[in-house]
């Protein structure tokens, strides 16, 4: 059920941001979501895509420093209090969130949003949270949604 | 031997007989009035108090003389005091105020001379001989206490590192290769310089430090244990502050019951700080003192603002001077919490009496609506010490203890501010 | 603003007779001091002994001025490999002070000091101040650091010697240094020039004056004619350059007179020559090369032939003020890569040691040294590898404050950590340039 993740290290300089997008791009790979978390002296870009190896590689080739990371997914009520509610249910299995951010494409409008998670032992978090009811979603699945 | 240490004794005046340092006071009291009435601010308050020079005819009449308190130096910035010529000052001090402008202090050269021999004093008594190296970590500059240290040292003939304050590795560092005998700082930054012996895994039998001399800040009986646990050596302390003359002041001979006031040169006298009276020896109240001998810039009366008590009884080390009881802290440092006094010294006493409990502390004031409410952060004195029962039982002892029901939180270990020089022992949040 | 002189012949101190000793005295006095301390080193001090054995070369050899130059060299790595004692050479009962500074590897160099040593210190300090225009009546106001670096208590031993008044304010809290300059009626200042220019700043921005200021005393750092030109003019004070170093003694070596046309040595107790930094040859006057110093009259610590790493040259040329003891030309850059920031002696080496104690592996790094409003920033970026890039900014974070702490604990002073992407620091053929210096002198 994780999906994996890359991260990659960016200095917070005008351009830089450009230089992974464009390797992606040129490699044909698709960029399924994208969230960029920053402090005042740099930023760590986040990116789902399907083929996370290629990706990978050819970012490095590139010389970007890339990390590999295993996420999780999850359909929110696409409501006010939707959000709410799935912390519960992390809250309830005592589970500590690293950091999370929203999926671009989501299943439906009005009735889910996806959002991706990232916890510090992700196979536990899966078991406890399937134990709380909440259904994760799998990479085949995002990528069928998508449309990739 | 009754002492843990040598009774060597600097300078023969320490041992005068009573008598003869009253009449020696005396004559140096009505040399020092006389230098006075040539300060606009004495005259001008001798004036307003109806008395003049020739009025000191005994030791007696210094009570008709009027304080000094630190704002009349303040006021008189920067150094209106001043009883010679600026060309004979040799040196500048200050001291760095809480608020506004720090208050300066000036000597002559035979001030300097005279302090450095005051100084000298206290550092025999504690053991410091000539040929001892010493790491002296207290800062330097405009503060009294390092260049203080610093020349009393050299008259002993031992050898300083003038270490300075910061950066506690390489400080630690210097105490391994150096083999300094003597270390001198503030007792809140001993610790934090056995926290970072410890941390490295150095025990105190692997540095050559055999005394501690301490100041510039009050600490109980109960941090003296916990320093010479730690860093394997006696721990001696030392008064003084900048606008009496600096440290040198008064200071612990070997039978360490008591810090002797240097009292051919200081007189002494301890007040009620409400009524201005004066009490008997024993009794608590804020010190106030009179410089005999200082040349650039005399103090008449001047109140500390410390509260503490002289001892009575004469000393088992012969010295004749009187001595001050343990000093209870600054009046500035004393909360009033619900009616009643609280001096971070008797939080100390009770923490620091309790084995699982860790030697650094802080106390924080805050107002909840119109209730003043103190919490103790403490530390636990190792990772295995349950907290939970630890703070319960802490509750109890501050409550018996002070009096006072405290809330306390014993955080993680490292996490109360450590000192570099002089702990913040109290944070009052109440705006 | 016009600077006004106020010279010799109102100051003229009895501690500087030997600045005007006719050469030929001056030269059997060095003699006579340079056999002592040769004979001392040799009899005491393993190294030097040693070193003198190897070469068959014994104190009863020296006999004109000219022989030192058959004595072997000593440099700074070996005051590093002998801490922290092993070149001393009185008993340590009759040491009075120690000093450190620091050295390559995160262990200070150590220099001690006997009764005798600190008289010989104090006494060229009043020559300095002397040489200066300084006297008995002054108020100086000394910015140096107190502590182990030599230049806060030097100059404060000197000053008080000399008989003036005192402040000793250390570095830091400028508008408290402002303050006291117009309160106490301050006549000279001592502290790093960048530091002077970052009070002259202060100053125009709070527009205050700057009082009786008449003399600044300026050293620890190279500056150059221009930044001189800058403080005089800003200010109307006279701007001298000192010169020292704590393996000789600390400040006090060498002092610009009011010609400040080049600093006299004090050369009675520091015997200079120039050398070839590469064949280690001693050229003749006038020429530029390493200045080389041995101590004269040094117990504690006797120095021979230290190799300073300073380029500069020395000029007999009787000078205007009437000294006869050498002048070297002021001192523009140094012969290895050492750096000096904030009055601190930085080699690149030592920011390597604590980034390889961080990471245990050594990232590309780049050392930059600017200058904004007379205060030296110091910021050494480091590429990101991946070993230590972590999907968490906290980590980063940790990281880069882990990196802060380990440089300022080798260093003793503020760093900045930039964390920057790789293969972004600039490569060449051979040594990678490690330190970038923006700041304009």
């Amino acid at each position: 059920m994780k999906i994996r993740q890359l991260s990659l290290f960016l200095e917070n300089r005008p351009g830089q941001l450009r230089i992974p997008c464009k390797v992606l791009g040129d490699a044909g790979i698709d960029i399924l979501t994208m969230s960029l978390a920053d402090t005042q002296q740099f930023g760590i870009l986040r990116l789902i895509v399907k083929d996370s190896e290629r990706a990978k590689k050819a970012l490095e080739a590139a010389g970007c420093v890339v990390n590999a990371t295993d996420v999780l997914a999850l359909d929110v009520p696409d409501r006010p209090g939707g959000l709410a509610s799935t912390l519960e249910a992390f809250e309830k299995a005592g589970l500590g969130i690293e950091y999370m951010y929203a999926f671009a494409a989501s299943r439906e409008r009005g009735k889910f949003a996806t959002l991706v998670f990232r916890l510090e032992d992700p196979d536990r978090a899966a078991r406890l949270l399937g134990e709380h009811g909440v259904k994760l979603v799998s990479s085949k699945e995002l990528f069928e949604r998508a449309g990739v | 031997m009754p002492f843990p240490v040598e009774n060597a004794v600097f300078d023969p005046a320490e041992t005068l007989p009573r008598a003869d340092l009253a009449a020696l006071q005396l004559s140096r009291l009505r040399e020092t009035v006389a230098r006075c009435a040539g300060v606009p601010f004495y005259r001008e308050a001798f004036a307003a108090a109806g008395v003049s020079p020739d009025d000191v005819r005994s030791l007696d009449d210094l009570r008709r003389l009027p304080f000094t308190v630190k704002d009349d130096l303040r006021r008189h910035y920067p150094l209106g005091l001043l009883a010679v010529p600026r060309a004979q000052v040799a040196r500048v001090h200050g001291s760095s105020g809480t608020t506004g402008r720090p208050t300066f202090v000036a000597y002559t050269r035979r001030d300097l001379e005279t302090w450095s021999g005051l100084v000298a004093r206290f550092l025999v008594a504690g053991g410091v001989r000539a040929g001892h190296t010493v790491h002296v970590a207290f800062g330097y500059g405009l503060f009294t206490g390092g260049f203080g240290l610093h020349q009393g040292i050299e008259r002993v003939g031992a050898a300083v590192v003038p270490a300075a304050g910061g950066n506690t590795p390489r400080q630690v560092m210097l105490i391994r290769d150096l083999d300094p005998d003597v270390l001198v700082c503030t007792p809140s930054y001993a610790l934090h310089i056995a926290e970072v012996m410890a941390a490295e895994g150095v025990k105190p039998g692997d540095v050559a430090l055999r005394y501690g001399h301490f100041g510039a800040e009050p600490w109980t009986e109960e941090m003296r244990a916990e320093l010479e646990r730690a860093l394997g050596l006696l721990a001696f302390n030392n008064y003084g502050l900048s606008e009496v003359i600096g440290p040198g002041v008064a200071g612990e001979c070997p039978a360490r019951l008591g810090m002797h006031v240097q009292e051919d040169h200081f007189l002494v006298e301890v007040i009620d700080p409400d009524s201005l009276e004066p009490l008997p020896d024993g009794s608590e109240g804020e010190l106030v003192f009179t410089t005999l001998t200082k040349e650039a810039l005399p103090m008449l009366r001047y109140r500390t603002g410390d509260i503490g008590s002289l001892i009575p009884e004469p000393c088992a080390c012969g010295r004749t001077f009187r001595r001050l009881a343990h000093l209870r802290g600054r009046r500035d440092d004393m909360i009033i919490v619900r009616g009643v006094n609280l001096y971070p010294s008797n939080v100390e006493h009770v923490l620091l009496g309790i084995p699982e409990v860790g030697p650094h502390y802080q106390i924080i004031v805050d107002r909840l609506g119109l209730m003043d409410e103190v919490t103790v952060l403490c530390e636990p004195a190792s990772g295995d010490v349950e907290r939970v029962a630890l703070q319960e039982r802490l509750k109890d002892e501050l409550r018996e203890q002070t009096g006072i029901r405290l809330k306390v939180e014993v955080r993680d270990i490292g996490s109360v501010p450590r000192s570099e020089g002089k702990a913040v022992r109290v944070v009052d949040r109440r705006g | 603003m016009t600077t006004q002189w106020n010279d010799a012949p109102g100051g003229f101190h009895p501690a500087s007779a030997p600045d005007f000793l006719p050469r030929a005295q001056l030269q059997a006095l060095q003699l006579g001091r340079l056999q002592a301390t040769v004979r001392r080193a040799f009899e005491r001090v393993k190294l030097y002994r040693e070193r003198m054995e190897a070469r068959n070369v014994l104190p009863e050899d020296l006999r004109t001025l000219a022989d030192l130059g058959r004595l072997p060299f000593t440099v700074k790595t070996d005051l590093r490999d002998t801490y922290p004692f092993g070149l001393f050479a009185s008993p340590m009962e009759e040491v009075v002070r120690l000093h450190a500074s620091s050295g390559t590897t995160g262990k200070p160099i150590v220099v001690a000091y006997t009764d005798a040593d600190l008289q010989v210190w104090t006494s060229v300090m009043i020559r300095s101040f002397a040489a200066c225009g300084l006297h008995r009546g002054d108020v100086v106001q000394n910015a140096y650091g107190y502590g182990l670096f030599t230049g806060g208590l030097g100059a404060h031993y000197g000053a008080e010697a000399l008989g003036a008044t005192v402040i000793p304010i250390s570095g830091g809290n400028t508008d408290r240094q402002l303050m006291v300059l117009q309160d106490f009626g301050v006549t000279a200042i001592c502290c790093t020039p960048s530091y002077f220019v970052h009070l002259v700043e202060r100053a125009k921005e709070a527009k205050i004056g700057f009082g009786k200021l008449k003399v600044g005393i300026f050293g620890a750092e190279p500056w150059s004619e221009s930044m001189r030109h800058h403080i005089q003019a800003e200010t109307g004070i006279r701007a001298h350059d000192i010169y020292g170093l704590s393996e000789i003694i600390g400040p006090g070596v060498g002092i610009e007179c009011f010609r400040q046309d080049g600093l006299h040595l004090f050369e009675d107790h520091f015997y200079p020559e120039i050398i070839d930094p590469q064949t280690g040859q001693v050229l003749p006057d006038g020429a530029e090369g390493e200045l080389v110093l041995t101590t004269l009259s040094k117990q504690a610590m006797p120095m021979l032939r230290y190799r300073t790493r300073d380029i500069t040259s020395l000029h007999p040329e009787p000078c205007a003020c009437g000294r006869t003891v050498r002048r070297i030309r002021r001192i523009g850059r140094r012969s290895d890569d050492m750096f000096i920031i904030r009055g601190v002696n930085v080699f690149p080496s030592q920011v390597e040691s604590a980034l390889l104690a961080v990471e245990g592996t050594l990232p590309h790094y780049q050392i930059v040294l600017t200058r904004e409003k007379g205060l030296d920033e110091m910021e050494v970026q480091v590429e990101v590898t991946p070993e230590f890039f972590s999907d968490q900014i906290r980590a980063l974070e940790a990281l880069q404050k882990r990196l802060e702490g380990a440089i300022e604990h080798t260093l003793g002073i503020r760093v900045k950590v930039h964390l920057v992407e790789p293969r972004t620091l600039a490569r060449s053929e051979g040594k990678a340039k490690r330190v970038l210096d923006k700041r304009s002198i």
